[in-house]
């Protein structure tokens, strides 16, 4: 393998030509005015909380206990990233970070522990292939999510990616949005399944009509969900929002947001709250009226600004070859299957393109190093005829549009960095935000108990179990929900509790949660001791085997107890309680004082936090 | 701009004309090399493992593992090395690696110290010499032995007394050059991290001076502040960070050779962060 230095044309390169261009989201003074700032920050000519603001509204965090340094937060709009840009953030990290980057909830992409003075070369880096940080943090409309099926996805009307990159720049650096009372977030679904439409302040999925013999595009469109230390489900606006009013009722919510919204208490100050304790119906009227009000006020060129057309990736992308079939995305695999039949099954979906395939890239919540971004990226302009990948709310990569014939390529060429684990696509692939690894808020380290989980259950073989595949674990480092624990099968959030005299880091544990448009919240039910958390999933999902009735799902199982609908053996969440009495306990301190330490902490357990910055 | 050449513009005349021996300092690139090469005007010194320059090196280079100079760790013996390898006081030196710069700086930066005042890191590694397809040879080189002063060069040398008492001197720095994480871990009290992979890039074992001295702007460290590099073992990671600030413009840079290891090993004083568990964000 050549440097680019010497091979700079790939022969293999099998994507479509041209490339995508690059998307300039970043600017170049943006980077000068950043390190300016910092400078004047470190002479005392700026106050502290002046400072702050700017910070976070150019994406960077105050990291855990140590204001030195930051956690820079860039933004990739719908997930969508090219090679060129995984390459910039591997170079990045490994000059100014820790060698890895973190893929995030919200399909932004972590660099941790930069030193202050470092922010602006990174950001100066990213400009050149197009990415930014700006509004990643503060009180903004931080990164526009897009289902990463979105375009590729069976069950779709149309590809909602467009709409998303059109109101992502629409909205980047626009007047109105730059102080909102608190952070505002915009999802895209690619259909009702895919997509975390139901905990965004707006939540879009893509609808059809007929109108007068002709098929219009439109959405339906949520208004009022997401996820924190109380979480709401967003209401249905109205059935049908024409693609036409997409941009008005944004606009009309995001200034009924702002004129409303709570300034003061900054522990209620999302918009969920403003719906919640103004009433849905009220909250309904107003926006449909603002809306009105926004198309009649609203300037021809600035409406012009939202340009769906200027979004659209016009390539002609080539068919793929047709092939017979891919026994393995569907047949039974064990954990004694060839590795590359066990990742085929767990980590590769067919696309609605024929031949096509979209293939999942397991991470361990969220981490890459750079030398596997590098591989990755020559990957993606290798075996993608699309030639970009997509992040995923998972903490994964998915890289769309590989030909099936070339799939055992594909897999070996990620086998040779360790990106080929199976199990993205399974209950393995658990989440889990960065907690105390970097969060001034966490109380535990939920991020490397999401990856203990993962190593267990890869090591188990439970990926390959179809019935677990449609559950998800999801764990939060304190009740803020960044892991989106409230929507996962069995999600925790991390808390400190006094156990057998002994200060102890604990997780709630939640049942039942799911996202898509049908999303509901988990309801919580009891606390169990972070070094129990393991078994005692693991003892739900005994429970399950002995119980299940035939064709039922983990998740399926878990929901209905929930509901107070499970079997005569477990019926409902005080069942399933007393059920799991046993395996939560833990030995006396004296006996086995690790028991009551975090994990990667070799010392007693006490819960540190500092100011959170969410809402600076 | 990168080779420095005995006048500031005369960086092609040295490869048109033989002329004195040409000054060289910081970094060489390969063009300069390969004319200085050609003329036979420059001691070329590989500092890989002896196995790897059997395989094959830069024409003309003689083996010196960074190992034997670290064996051989007193001005007396280094300018008898020196000797050996057929270096003059006059005789331009280059030296390189195959490890991103750190061992070759390690190597240049000992030189120096005894007094050698015309050597330069490769502006590349070996790996990439050979990437570019540029010549290398198998055959193993002698040299004719030559004549060395010895002149210990104390301003940029730094032990653990010079660095205890530095930290309480205003205009004195501290730079650990250690990774990140490793930094968080422990360091030496008041030190700034100034991680060594962020001295080089795209293949150039040390980025452009002007980017260089960017981050140093940026970090707020006065151009005329004394710097003292150290890092986790033996000097070779904070050698190329010393040279990193020496191509930055920074006249006064020190390298405390002995390192973090020493320092812990005599139970010095240490800074340690805690509060995070930021180990688990490693990837790895
Ligand atoms: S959920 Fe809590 S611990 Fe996790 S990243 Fe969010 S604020 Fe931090």
């Amino acid at each position: 393998m050549k440097k680019s230095r010497v091979a700079t044309v790939n022969p293999r390169q099998k994507g479509v030509s041209p490339p995508k261009p690059n998307p300039k989201w970043g600017r170049e003074e943006e980077t000068e005015v950043f390190a300016k700032k910092v400078k004047l920050f470190r002479q005392g000519k700026i106050s502290e909380d002046d400072f702050r603001r700017f910070r976070l509204q150019h994406g960077a965090y105050g990291s855990r206990l140590h204001m030195d340094y930051s956690m820079v937060r860039i933004k990739v709009p719908g997930g969508e990233i090219t090679p060129d840009q995984i390459e910039k953030i591997a170079s990045l990290s490994e000059a100014f970070s820790i060698g890895s980057a973190h893929v995030s909830t919200r399909q932004n992409i972590q660099l941790h522990w930069v030193q202050l003075e470092d922010v602006s070369e990174i950001m100066r880096g990213l400009v050149e292939t197009g990415l930014t940080t700006r509004e990643a943090c503060g009180n903004t409309i931080r990164n526009v999510m897009c289902s990463h099926f979105a375009g590729v996805c069976p069950n779709e009307e149309f590809d909602a990616t467009p709409y998303s990159m059109a109101i992502a720049r629409f909205f980047l650096r626009n007047p109105m949005c730059q102080n909102l009372p608190r952070k505002f977030k915009i999802n895209f679904a690619c259909c009702d399944q895919h997509g975390l439409v139901r905990v965004a302040d707006i939540g879009l999925v893509p609808a059809t009509k007929e109108e007068n013999g002709a098929k219009v595009r439109g959405f339906k469109i949520y208004l009022g969900g997401g996820l924190g230390a109380a979480s709401f489900i967003g209401h249905l606006l109205e059935d049908f929002t024409p693609e036409g009013r997409v941009l008005a009722t944004c606009m009309a919510t995001v200034r009924l947001f702002d004129r409303h919204g709570n300034r003061e208490n900054m522990a209620r100050n999302r918009m969920r709250y403003l719906v919640h304790e103004m009433g849905w119906e009220k909250f309904q009227k107003m926006a449909l009226k603002e809306r009105s009000i926004v198309e009649m006020t609203t300037s021809y060129s600035t409406a012009q600004l939202f340009d769906v057309k200027s979004q659209e990736d016009t390539r002609q992308l080539p068919k793929a070859p047709r092939m017979a079939k891919l026994p393995m995305l569907n047949e039974q695999v064990t954990k004694d299957s060839p590795a590359n039949e066990r990742w085929l099954h767990t980590n590769v979906v067919p696309q609605k393109q024929e031949g096509y395939f979209t293939v999942f890239i397991t991470l361990g919540a969220g981490d890459i190093t750079a030398s596997q971004l590098r591989v990755l990226a020559s990957a993606i302009r290798d075996y993608s005829a699309e030639g970009v990948a997509r992040n995923t709310p998972q903490q994964n990569f998915a890289v769309r549009y590989v030909r099936g014939t070339e799939l055992r390529d594909f897999y070996e060429k990620l086998a040779s960095v360790g990106l080929a684990n199976p199990g993205a696509l399974t209950i393995a692939s658990a989440v889990g935000c960065s907690g105390t690894t970097s969060c001034n808020l966490a109380i535990t380290n939920s991020h490397r108990l999401a990856k203990e989980v993962q190593r267990k259950f890869l090591e188990l073989g439970l990926d390959t179990d179809d019935s677990l595949r449609d559950a998800t674990i999801k764990i939060s480092g304190c009740p803020n929900s960044c892991g989106q624990h409230e929507i996962a099968t069995i999600g925790f959030f991390g808390g400190a509790t006094r156990v057998n005299n002994s200060m102890t880091p604990t997780y709630t544990m939640l049942f039942g949660g799911s996202a898509g448009e049908q999303g509901e919240l988990a309801k919580a039910a009891m606390r169990v001791p972070a070094k129990r958390v393991i078994d005692t999933i693991l003892k739900v999902i005994e429970l399950y085997r002995q119980q299940r009735s035939a064709s039922e799902t983990l998740h399926h199982w878990v929901v209905n107890i929930t509901k107070g609908r499970g079997t005569a053996g477990i019926k409902d969440l005080e069942g399933l309680k007393a059920a799991l009495a046993e395996v939560i306990q833990l030995p006396a301190p004296e006996q086995d004082p690790d028991a009551y330490m975090d994990y990667g902490s070799d010392s007693r357990f006490s819960a540190k936090t500092a100011r959170g910055e969410c809402a600076a | 701009m990168r080779s420095l050449t005995a006048g500031p513009p005369k960086k092609k005349a040295a490869k048109t004309s033989p002329g004195p021996a040409v000054q060289l300092s910081i970094v060489c690139d390969a063009d300069t090399l390969r004319s200085l090469v050609r003329k036979k005007a420059v001691r070329v010194v590989d500092v890989r493992k002896a196995d790897d320059y059997k395989q094959d090196h830069i024409p003309t280079a003689v083996s010196l593992p960074l190992a034997r100079v670290l064996e051989n760790d007193t001005p007396e013996k280094i300018v008898g090395i020196l000797e050996e390898l057929g270096v003059s006081d006059k005789t331009p030196v280059v030296v390189y690696d195959d490890t991103f710069g750190a061992l070759a700086a390690r190597v240049a930066w000992t030189f120096q110290y005894v007094g050698h005042t015309s050597a330069a890191l490769l502006e590349m590694t070996f790996k990439q010499w050979k990437e570019l397809r540029l010549e290398t040879e198998k055959q193993a080189r002698i040299f004719p032995r030559a004549k060395h002063s010895l002149n210990v060069n104390k301003n940029i040398y730094a032990d653990a007394p010079y660095v205890e008492a530095a930290k309480s001197q205003p205009g004195k720095l501290l730079v650990d050059s250690r990774e990140r994480l490793n930094f968080l871990t422990e360091h030496i009290p008041g030190a700034k991290n100034i991680p060594y992979t962020m001295v080089g890039s795209n293949g150039r074992i040390l980025r452009k001076a002007e980017e260089l001295k960017r981050f140093i702007e940026n970090r707020g460290i006065a151009s005329n502040a004394e710097v003292i590099t150290y890092c986790g073992s033996v000097g070779t990671l904070s050698g190329l960070t010393y040279y990193a600030l020496r191509l930055a413009g920074f006249q006064n840079v020190r390298l405390y050779s002995k390192s973090f290891k020493e320092w812990k090993a005599l139970g010095k004083p240490k800074e340690e962060f805690k509060d995070a568990t930021y180990w688990d964000l490693s990837a790895e």
